[in-house]
C-alpha cells in the first residue's frame, strides 16, 4: 500500500476541478437560482475531495467537469454534515 | 364538466399516525364476539362479523347505525376486544428498535442528556425550516446510536441484550439466561417512555410506542369486505371476513380457557395462535410464518396483499385506472391515409362520443345528430338537459321531437366526426412518441388503420399488434393535443437530432428507381404517378423532375447509401432541384439524422414535412406499381462455376486454420498478450473464418447485375443488408453460442459425428453452405443452436430491460426543465444546472449539432 497522502487526488485526471465558493459568491448563486442551499446536490463533509480542499459543512463547492455534450459543465454542491445520507 | 362541490373544509395536508386503543373504541360501533356471519334466513347475526351496524351491502336495506342506504352509507368500523394483547407485525422493526434503544430500568432513551437536548434543538430547527428530511435522518441516527449503548447514561444500569426471533418473538438475554418478553412486558416498558424520548425513537405525537401493541383490533365495515353470491346461489365471504372469523374464534377460545382456569401452557398456546391470526390478517406474506390459506389451499389475500404489488390497489386501481371513451383493436396498414390520421371502424365511431354544448352555431348539426340517433353515424348517444338529467337516446321513441327541444344549455354527446383529434397509443409506452394525437377517419372494416410510416415511433407492425385509442372529452384537452401531440410535431424525435418518421421499404426502392439516372416515363404513366401524389401543375416525364415537383425550394446535401454510379456519390439539391445524386434511405428514410425530412421540418414546419411525406409516398407507390418490382429465386441463382470458386476460397481458408492447429499441436504457436495459448488459437481461427465469410461475400457480389432486386433493396437501405444477401448466395459462416464457436454437447466434441478434440471449423459450427444450396444436417443443427440462443436472449432481455425502465421512470417521474434551464424535481431541488449540461433539446437540434451551422453558412454565402 502506498503511503498516506503519497499522491494528490486533485491531480488525478478523473477528479474534476473543485473550488470552494466565497460567502458572497455563494449568496449570489443562491439568489440567481432562487433556492435554499439544501436544494443543491449534496456532497459530504468527509468526502475525500472536501477534506483535501478544506470545505466545511455549509460551504458550496463549484465543480467544473468535462462534458460530452457541452465541452465544460459547471456544477455546484452543498457540503452537508457527514451523518447525512 | 365536473364542478367541485362546495365543501366545509379545505384539506391542507395529511398526517399519518398510529391509532390508540381509545380511538379504535371511539370509532367503533359494535364489539364483535361471534365468529359467524348470517343465520339460516340470511339475516346478519348480532355481534357477528356481518352485524348490521357495520353498514349494509344489500341494495334496499338501510344501515342500522346511520339509517342511510347502500349508496350513501360509507360503512362503520367495529372492534374486537383482544383478551390478551398481541404485537402489530407492521411495526415489528420499530418495536425491536425501541426495545434496544431504551433502558430496562428507567425507560429513558439510551443517550446522554446533552445529546438529547442538542438533537431536539436540531430537529426543531429543521422542522421550522421545513426540511423534514434532515429531521428524519437525525431521528434515525439517534435511535441507531441509542441501540448500540450498553450502559444507561441516566441510571447507569447495564443493558441486557435484546434478541429478536422472527416473526414476532423478543428475548431479553441477561445473566440468568434469556427470557421471553410478552406483549404485556413490552407494553409496560413502552408506556413509561417519556414523550420527548419517544420523538427521538420516531414516534411523533399523537403516535406512542405502546400503540404498536394491539389490545383492540378494528373491524373494517362490510363495504370493505362484501360477500358475493355465486350463480349457484351459494354465498361466499371475503378473505378478510374469513380471517376476522379466525381471530374472533381464537379470541373466544382464549377467553374460555382463561375463565375455566386451564393450565398456563394451554393459555399460551391459544395466545400464540391469536398472535398468528392477527399477524396474517395484516400481512399474509411474512417471512418465517406459515401462510394462512383458504379451504381450497389458496393463500388468503389480507390487508397488505390488497395494497402491494402489480395487482395491488396502488398500481392496479390508482395509477392504472380503466377509462371510458377508449377502444382497442388490431391495427393494420393503410398507406392512403395521412400520417396524421387514424382510421377507425364505423362500429367504434358509433360508441365513441364527445360532449358538445348546444349553441346557435351548431344547433342544426346537433339536431341532425340527435335525429340520427345511436345507430347512424354522425349521430349521438346521449343528451344532457339543462337540469343535468342525462337522456339515453337508445330509449327515446321520438327523437325528432327531442331534437326540436334542443337549445342553449343542453349538451349533446355526439359521435366522433372525421378530422377530430384522439390519442393513440401502443404498449409498451417506452418513450414520448408511444402516445400521439391522430385525426380520426371513419372507415369500413373492423381494424384501426394507420399509415405504415408511423410504425417506427410506435414500434408497431401488423402481425396482430393491438393499439389503444382515447377520445379527449374537453376542449382544453383537444387544444393540448393539437398544439403538442400531433404526429407531425413528433417527426423530429426527442431521442436524437433526427427524424424518426420517414419513408420505408418500397417507398425507398421506388425513390431510388425514380431518381436514378435515365428514368423516363411516358406521359400517361407520368400523369398517373404525379396524380397519385395529388400534384397539380406542369406534367413532367423524367424521374428526377417528377420527384422535384414534390420538393419545396430547398437546399440539401447528403451522401446516398447506394452508389451504383460514380456521379451519384453525392446528393445535391439546390432550390428544390436535384443537381446530382439519387434519393434513398439516407435522404428520406426513417430513424435517420440529417434527412431531407428533417430539413423540410425545420425550414417549412411540421405540416409541410407531413404533407411532403403523405404526397411523396403515394406518388412513389404509384410509380412502383407501374415500374413493377419484385424479388424471386432468380435474383439468387448463380452459375455453378461461382459456387466452385466459393468452395475453393473457403477450402483455402480452412487450410490456413489447419496450419494454425498444427502449429499449436507442435507447440509453436505464440501466445497473444493477455490470453492463453488455447485462447490465442481460438481467436486466430475465428478471425480467419470471419475473413473467409467476408471474402466469399465479396467474391459473389461481383456476379450480381446492377438490376438485381435484392441488391437494390440492400444498397438503397430499403430492406436487408448485404450480409443477408451473402448468407443466401455465398456462405453463412460461423455460428456462435455465448460469443464463442459452438463447443458444448458431448465429451470434447459437439456431436458424435466428430472425433474427440476435433476443433476444425466444421466440428465447431462453421457453415460453408448458403441458404440457396441448403445446409447439411450437421450444419442445420448448428444453425438451430445459435438460432435458439437468439430467441432466449430476446425473451430474457425484454423482461430485464422492462424492469430497468420501470425503475428509471419512477426515479425520474417528476423532473422537469425550468425556465432558467435548470432541471428540478417537484420540491425544487436541483438535479442538473443546465438540461443535458448544454441546454439543448435534441428534438430541435440537427444531427449531432445544436443547429445546422454548415447548412446555414452555405445558404448565406450563396445569396
Amino acid at each position: 500500500m502506498a503511503k498516506k497522502d503519497s499522491f494528490n487526488i486533485l491531480e488525478h485526471e478523473l477528479v474534476p476541478k473543485h473550488v470552494v465558493l466565497s460567502k458572497e459568491e455563494a449568496k449570489e448563486l443562491l439568489r440567481t437560482l432562487n433556492i435554499m442551499p439544501h436544494q443543491l446536490p449534496w456532497i459530504r463533509e468527509n468526502d475525500p475531495v472536501c477534506r483535501k480542499i478544506g470545505a466545511k459543512r455549509g460551504d458550496i463547492i463549484k465543480i467544473i467537469r468535462k462534458s460530452h455534450t457541452a465541452k465544460e459543465a459547471v456544477f455546484y454542491r452543498y457540503v452537508v454534515p457527514r451523518w447525512v445520507k | 364538466m365536473v364542478v367541485r362541490e362546495e365543501t366545509e373544509y379545505t384539506i391542507k395536508g395529511i398526517k399519518l399516525s398510529i391509532l390508540s386503543p381509545d380511538e379504535i373504541r371511539k370509532m367503533s360501533v359494535v364489539a364483535i364476539t361471534v365468529p359467524d356471519t348470517y343465520d339460516e334466513e340470511w339475516t346478519p347475526i348480532p355481534f357477528g362479523l356481518m352485524d348490521s351496524r357495520l353498514g349494509t351491502i344489500e341494495p334496499l336495506q338501510s344501515c342500522a347505525t346511520c339509517g342511510e342506504r347502500m349508496e350513501s352509507c360509507p360503512g362503520h368500523f367495529g372492534r374486537i376486544e383482544l383478551i390478551r394483547p398481541v404485537l402489530h407485525v407492521g411495526f415489528i422493526k420499530n418495536i425491536y428498535q425501541a426495545l434496544q434503544a431504551t433502558c430496562v430500568e428507567c425507560k429513558r432513551i439510551l443517550l446522554k442528556k446533552e445529546t438529547i437536548e442538542k438533537l431536539h434543538a436540531l430537529i426543531k430547527k429543521y422542522v421550522d425550516r421545513n426540511q423534514p428530511y434532515f429531521a428524519n435522518l437525525l431521528i434515525n441516527l439517534a435511535s441507531k446510536k441509542a441501540s448500540k449503548t450498553d450502559i444507561c447514561p441516566h441510571c447507569k444500569t447495564q443493558q441486557p441484550k435484546i434478541k429478536f426471533e422472527r416473526p414476532f418473538y423478543f428475548y431479553e438475554e441477561g445473566e440468568k439466561g434469556s427470557k421471553l418478553l410478552s406483549p404485556y412486558d413490552i407494553y409496560e416498558r413502552f408506556k413509561q417512555i417519556p414523550e420527548s424520548d419517544a420523538i427521538l425513537l420516531g414516534f411523533i405525537p399523537p403516535s406512542r410506542p405502546e400503540y404498536t401493541i394491539l389490545f383492540v383490533l378494528p373491524v373494517p365495515p362490510i363495504s370493505i369486505r362484501p360477500s358475493i353470491t355465486l350463480e349457484t346461489g351459494e354465498r361466499s365471504e371475503d378473505d378478510l371476513t374469513h380471517k376476522l372469523g379466525d381471530i374472533v374464534r381464537t379470541n373466544e377460545k382464549l377467553k374460555q380457557s382463561i375463565d375455566s382456569g386451564s393450565p398456563q401452557l394451554i393459555i399460551d398456546e391459544h395466545w400464540n395462535l391469536l398472535q398468528f391470526h392477527v399477524a396474517t390478517y395484516i400481512d399474509n406474506e411474512i417471512a418465517g410464518l406459515a401462510q394462512s390459506v383458504h379451504r381450497s389451499g389458496r393463500p388468503l389475500k389480507t390487508l397488505a396483499q390488497r395494497l402491494k404489488g402489480k395487482e395491488g390497489r396502488f398500481r392496479n386501481n390508482l395509477s392504472g385506472k380503466r377509462v371510458n371513451f377508449s377502444t382497442r383493436t388490431v391495427v393494420s396498414p393503410d398507406p392512403f391515409i395521412s400520417i396524421n390520421e387514424v382510421g377507425i371502424p364505423y362500429e367504434a365511431a358509433l360508441k365513441l362520443t364527445i360532449p358538445e354544448a348546444v349553441t346557435a352555431w351548431n344547433i342544426e348539426r346537433l339536431r341532425r345528430a340527435v335525429i340520427n340517433g345511436t345507430e347512424v353515424h354522425p349521430g349521438a348517444n346521449y343528451v344532457i338537459r339543462p337540469d343535468g338529467r342525462q337522456i339515453d337516446l337508445r330509449f327515446v321513441k321520438d327523437r325528432t321531437q327531442l331534437a326540436q327541444q334542443l337549445g342553449p344549455g343542453w349538451i349533446v354527446e355526439r359521435h366522433l366526426l372525421d378530422g377530430e383529434l384522439v390519442i393513440f397509443n401502443r404498449q409498451p409506452s417506452l418513450h414520448r412518441l408511444s402516445v400521439m394525437a391522430h385525426r380520426i377517419k371513419v372507415l369500413p372494416g373492423k381494424t384501426l388503420r394507420i399509415n405504415p410510416m408511423v410504425c417506427p415511433p410506435y414500434n408497431a407492425d401488423f402481425d396482430g399488434d393491438e393499439m389503444n385509442l382515447f377520445v379527449p372529452q374537453s376542449p382544453e384537452a383537444r387544444a393540448e393535443l393539437e398544439e403538442i401531440m400531433t404526429v407531425e410535431k413528433q417527426i423530429q424525435t426527442p431521442r436524437y437530432g433526427g427524424s424518426i418518421i420517414g419513408a420505408l421499404h418500397d417507398y425507398i426502392t421506388s425513390a431510388f428507381l425514380l431518381t436514378r439516372k435515365g428514368t423516363k416515363l411516358n406521359r400517361f404513366v407520368a400523369a398517373f404517378v404525379m396524380g397519385m401524389g395529388e400534384y397539380k401543375g406542369e406534367l413532367k416525364t423524367s424521374g428526377r423532375e417528377i420527384f422535384e415537383s414534390f420538393l419545396p425550394e430547398i437546399d440539401y446535401e447528403n451522401k446516398p447509401m447506394a452508389v451504383f454510379d460514380e456521379d451519384d456519390k453525392l446528393l445535391i439539391i439546390k432550390k428544390g432541384k436535384i443537381i446530382k445524386g439519387v434519393i434513398d434511405h439516407n435522404a428520406i428514410g426513417d430513424q435517420k439524422n440529417k434527412t431531407l425530412i428533417s430539413k423540410i421540418y425545420f425550414n417549412y414546419g411540421p405540416s409541410a414535412a407531413a404533407a411532403f411525406l403523405d404526397k411523396t409516398s403515394k406518388m412513389l407507390l404509384g410509380f412502383l406499381d407501374h415500374y413493377g418490382f419484385s424479388i424471386g429465386l432468380d435474383d439468387l441463382h448463380l452459375d455453378e462455376s461461382v459456387y466452385k470458386e466459393v468452395d475453393a476460397l473457403i477450402a483455402k481458408h480452412f487450410e490456413k486454420v489447419n496450419e494454425y492447429i498444427e502449429k499449436y499441436n507442435r507447440g509453436e504457436l505464440e501466445r497473444e498478450p493477455g490470453a492463453t495459448i488455447e485462447e490465442t488459437l481460438e481467436q486466430r481461427i475465428m478471425d480467419e473464418l470471419n475473413i473467409a465469410r467476408d471474402e466469399a461475400g465479396k467474391l459473389v457480389e461481383k456476379y450480381f447485375s446492377k438490376d438485381n432486386s435484392i441488391l437494390i433493396t440492400a444498397k438503397t437501405g430499403a430492406r436487408g443488408k448485404m450480409l443477408n444477401l451473402f448468407h443466401m448466395t455465398a456462405c453463412i459462416g460461423q455460428q456462435a453460442l455465448r460469443g464463442k464457436r459452438i463447443n458444448r454437447g458431448y465429451e470434447n466434441r459437439t456431436l458424435s459425428h466428430f472425433k474427440k478434440g476435433d476443433i476444425s471449423p466444421a466440428a465447431r459450427g462453421f457453415i460453408k453452405s448458403n441458404y440457396i444450396k441448403g445446409l447439411s444436417p450437421i450444419e442445420f443443427f448448428f444453425h438451430a443452436v445459435s438460432g435458439r440462443e437468439g430467441l432466449v436472449d430476446t425473451a430474457v432481455r425484454t423482461s430485464q430491460s422492462g424492469y430497468m425502465q420501470r425503475r428509471l421512470i419512477n426515479a425520474l417521474l417528476d423532473l422537469h426543465a425550468e425556465y432558467d434551464g435548470t432541471v428540478r424535481d417537484s420540491e425544487g431541488n436541483i438535479i442538473q444546472f443546465r438540461y443535458g449540461e448544454d441546454g439543448v433539446d435534441p428534438s430541435k437540434s440537427y444531427g449531432h449539432d445544436p443547429v445546422d451551422l454548415d447548412g446555414i453558412i452555405k445558404e448565406v454565402l450563396e445569396e
